[in-house]
């Protein structure tokens, strides 16, 4: 089967190493703005860690009854940092080897992972906000403090806004420069004079005349 | 019949025209858009930060401009129970001086710190007069983190001015006294063999902000009143105001009025570091109190010092010099420049302005008008500038802006005039309501004048505001100065007396103010970090409890097995590591005042018991919607009880609801 193009391989070579970035940046933050909290509270989520108000959104979730969040409330810190890591290995394989198949395969790996990452975050979301202590001096019937899986949603007082941070970005451009690079490749096949000029080969316009004509 | 006519219309001609002449009511010299010039929206930040002296409150109040917007009240030489300032056992130290602990003072002026003549936004001193003090206040945290008490004084008025790279700052006795290592058990009327002033300078670290008594200069029996360091060209020099060159010990508002010319004394205080180098200080044995707040222990630490090294102008030549200046000079200003130094004598009818370069020139070719105690007299005539003629009644202060002009206070006329530093000229006047005393521009007292504004002071308001009985509030008034002509803008009511404030850009300062004490960095011996290190412990017959708060509850909040005779020391750490989520501690009947606890402090309340019972203790800051269950209560038994320490949240509930083991 055909390569991957030189400039192909390289692009997903850099977009694999840059994905190294959301080792020191956090993937994933949640907002909250509340009418005493003007200037808002953030939760930061990294690969391994989690950072921010958590104290003071401890401190004001016990009134609801929600569980206190840690580090140990999440057994996905302990292997992320990994997955990453096998997931910077593989786009540089991409790159080394150019091959198709693999950058295929890839693409599939990444959207399965993206929604599996998703549901798992929501699975907590939904433990975290509906798995209240029963003693809480707070009860509203009904009521669940299930964070957005990604959006804005209101949870009593508090306007919660859950999004990617940096890491999170980078690793979702990374994925999105794959696909892009899928999608072009495909077009190659059919087209002489980006075929070269994507190769660095010197491309004879009036040659490319005469053939299209 | 039409000369009656006549004879009448011109009868009520006179009535119309007498009455116009008499004064008009409060309202009048208000321009139209006044109130859009002081106007900030809900929500919105002032322009500068004001520090107002609190006079006999003894604090120091933060107010907003151009709002007049009052933000909070540093308590500093007072004690204040609703901060727990001098009540909590924490901050009890902070007052104490070689007198013992002493609760209030006379706070008269503020002085910002600066760095090449500008402010730098660091501590804001003040000085008190009664019982000779100057304190540090933190701009960070708005609390005062430091008391210096001041030997050899009587009466710290003279304070706390400040140099342009905050050097020093200066403490003059406005009171002459026998000093303190000679025997003070003299006539009064021997003042003038017995009593002597001096000047302190209190070193200022560049980097904690830490005050030492560097040195004292001993000087005759007068009174200091005001002064100002030099800047620019005169850096080095200390400029103070003196009266009473009489050396009159009663009724000195008519003995200590008799000469037509006191005096404005130079102080080369880079002359006298080098004397103080070169050994010529005499170590003199005092008694003065240091006191340190610590923002890591959260305690206060007394410490007694006991040497000054003193200065003789006799011992050390070129230091010290006397300008003859008129009738009682009490405001003495230097201008952004530091060329010019304005004296204003009180009963004055002009206002002199001295030259720095002439006072250097006079000083090199010893152009002397003899000596007053044995220390040089420069010449009127080889020092002055000039003369303001005509300014107005009983000048007191002066500040300056950025474009030469200088605003003098005058308290007999009530009024402000704005006059020309180059030519002396006049250039306009505004009346103030009533008996202007201190002025502010912002910067005005530095090598940049930030200007705009112009706050008078006054000592009278009577039918400015709607009446109180008979005491009434003092106020402030605020000009916009940006025109040629002032314009007054507010007026708004102030805590204490105003003496002397300082105005400051917003944000020089809000962007570095503290929100929270760390707890991780709270080194208290009595901290409770955490609900889990919350314990009652007895030590003979004092119970100390480490308790901690935290939105809504305390940890302990049920405690038994105090006696009769205990004195309980209640520790309460603030957990929160939120802003603005204070909580406050209470307990009935304690004889001292709350506990108001930032997140991340620990105070402490001593609680002697009078009787036997139960006592509610309750959380006095409305911290949460819960914040009224924040409550507990404390057992006290008869001294010789058996009734064992016990201490719980949550758990000690009535035998019947406790499961069966």
């Amino acid at each position: 089967m055909k390569k991957l193009h030189i400039l192909s391989r390289i692009l997903i070579g850099i977009a694999s190493l840059t994905i190294i970035i959301a080792y020191f940046f956090p993937v994933w933050r949640i907002d909250l703005f509340a009418p005493q909290y003007p200037e808002g509270l953030v939760i930061k989520i990294w690969l391994n860690n989690i950072t921010g108000d958590v104290d003071v959104v401890n401190g004001l979730n016990h009134y609801i009854g929600m569980k206190k969040i840690s580090v140990e409330m999440f057994p996905e810190f302990s292997f992320l940092i990994y997955i990453v890591a096998l997931f910077i290995c593989y786009g540089l394989t991409i790159a080394f080897t150019g091959s198709r198949k693999l950058l295929f395969s890839y693409l599939v790996v990444s959207a399965i992972g993206g929604v599996a990452a998703l549901y798992d975050f929501y699975l907590w979301g939904y433990d975290y906000g509906h798995n209240l202590n029963p003693d809480a001096p707070i009860k509203v019937p009904g009521m669940g403090y299930q964070p957005p899986v990604i959006g804005h949603k209101q949870l009593l007082n508090f306007d919660a806004y859950s999004m990617p941070d940096v890491g999170g970005y980078i690793v979702i451009v990374a994925v999105v420069v794959a696909g892009i690079i899928w999608i072009v490749e495909k077009r190659l096949d059919k087209n002489e004079i980006l075929f070269r000029l994507i190769n660095f080969a010197p491309v004879n316009f009036m040659q490319q005349q005469t053939t299209t004509h | 019949m039409k000369s009656n006519l006549i004879k009448a219309a011109v009868v009520l001609c006179a009535a119309v025209f007498i009455q116009s002449c008499k004064p008009q009511g409060p309202a009048k010299a208000i321009s139209g858009d006044a109130a859009a010039k002081a106007y900030v929206a809900p929500g919105k930040y002032d322009e500068f930060y004001n520090f107002v002296s609190g006079g006999f409150s003894g604090q120091m109040s933060v107010y907003g401009l151009p709002s007049g917007r009052l933000f909070r009240v540093i308590p500093v030489f007072s004690v204040d129970p609703e901060k727990g300032w001098g009540y909590s056992e924490e901050t009890k130290p902070m007052l104490n001086t070689s007198h013992g602990f002493v609760p209030w003072d006379d706070l008269h002026h503020i002085a910002l710190s600066e760095t090449d003549g500008i402010h730098d936004g660091r501590w804001a001193f003040a000085n008190g007069n009664n019982t000779p003090r100057i304190a540090r206040v933190d701009l960070k945290t708005f609390r005062t983190a430091e008391i210096i008490e001041i030997p050899n004084s009587g009466g710290n008025h003279s304070s706390p001015f400040i140099t342009e790279n905050s050097e020093y700052v200066i403490a003059g006795t406005r009171f002459s006294i026998p000093m303190d290592n000679t025997n003070g058990d003299v006539a009064i009327n021997t003042y003038k063999e017995n009593f002597r002033g001096t000047v302190s300078f209190i070193g200022v670290d560049k980097t904690t902000g830490n005050m030492n008594l560097s040195f004292q200069v001993l000087l005759p029996g007068v009174n200091f009143d005001l002064a100002r360091a030099g800047k620019g060209k005169s850096h080095g020099w200390f400029f103070v105001s003196c009266y009473n060159s009489e050396r009159a010990n009663t009724l000195l508002e008519v003995n200590a009025s008799q000469k037509d010319k006191d005096f404005i004394m130079a102080v080369n205080w880079k002359k006298a570091e080098e004397y103080i180098k070169a050994g010529k200080g005499e170590k003199r044995t005092v008694a003065y109190a240091h006191n340190v707040y610590s923002d890591k222990t959260h305690s206060a630490t007394s410490t007694m010092e006991k040497e000054v090294m003193v200065l003789d102008p006799k011992d050390c030549p070129d230091m010290v010099y006397f300008m003859p200046c008129p009738k009682s000079p009490h405001g003495c200003d230097t201008d952004p420049s530091g060329e010019y130094i304005v004296g204003s004598g009180k009963l004055a009818a002009i206002i002199p302005v001295f030259s720095f370069t002439k006072i250097q020139k006079a000083i090199a070719d010893k152009n002397y008008d003899g000596d007053y105690q044995g220390i040089p007299v420069l010449k009127y005539d080889a020092v002055l500038h000039g003369e303001v003629k005509k300014p107005g009644l009983g000048p007191l202060h002066t500040e300056f802006d950025a474009d030469g002009n200088a605003y003098t206070s005058f308290f007999v006329s009530s009024e402000v005039v704005k006059w020309k530093l180059s030519d002396l000229t006049v250039l306009d006047r505004a009346a103030t309501f009533y008996s202007v005393g201190h002025l502010c521009v912002p910067g005005g007292p530095t090598k940049k004048p930030w200007g705009k504004y112009l706050i008078a002071y006054n000592k009278i308001t009577k039918d400015r505001y709607l009446p109180t009985g008979p005491e009434l509030a003092q106020s402030a008034q605020l000009f916009d100065i940006s025109g040629d002509k002032m314009k007054l803008i507010l007026d708004f009511p102030t805590i204490g007396e105003p003496h002397y404030a300082e105005a400051i850009p917003a944000d020089l300062l809000s962007k570095n103010s503290t929100k929270i004490f760390r707890l991780e960095e709270n080194t208290h011996p009595y901290a409770c970090k955490g609900e889990k290190d919350a314990k009652v412990e007895r030590k003979g017959n004092e119970v100390h409890v480490y308790m901690s708060s935290i939105r809504s509850h305390f940890v302990p909040d049920n405690i038994e097995g105090v006696k009769l005779g205990d004195v309980v020391y209640f520790h309460v750490t603030n957990l929160e590591q939120d802003w603005d989520v204070p909580h406050g501690f209470a307990v009935k009947g304690a004889n001292n005042a709350e506990l108001l606890i930032m997140p991340g402090e620990t105070q402490t309340l001593a609680w002697r018991p009078d009787r036997t019972g139960v006592f509610p203790m309750y959380c006095t800051d409305f911290c949460s919607a819960l914040h009224q269950e924040m409550q507990g209560y404390i057992r006290v038994s008869p001294s010789g009880s058996a009734v064992p320490i016990t201490f719980s949240t949550g758990t000690n509930k009535p035998a019947a609801e406790t499961p069966a083991q």
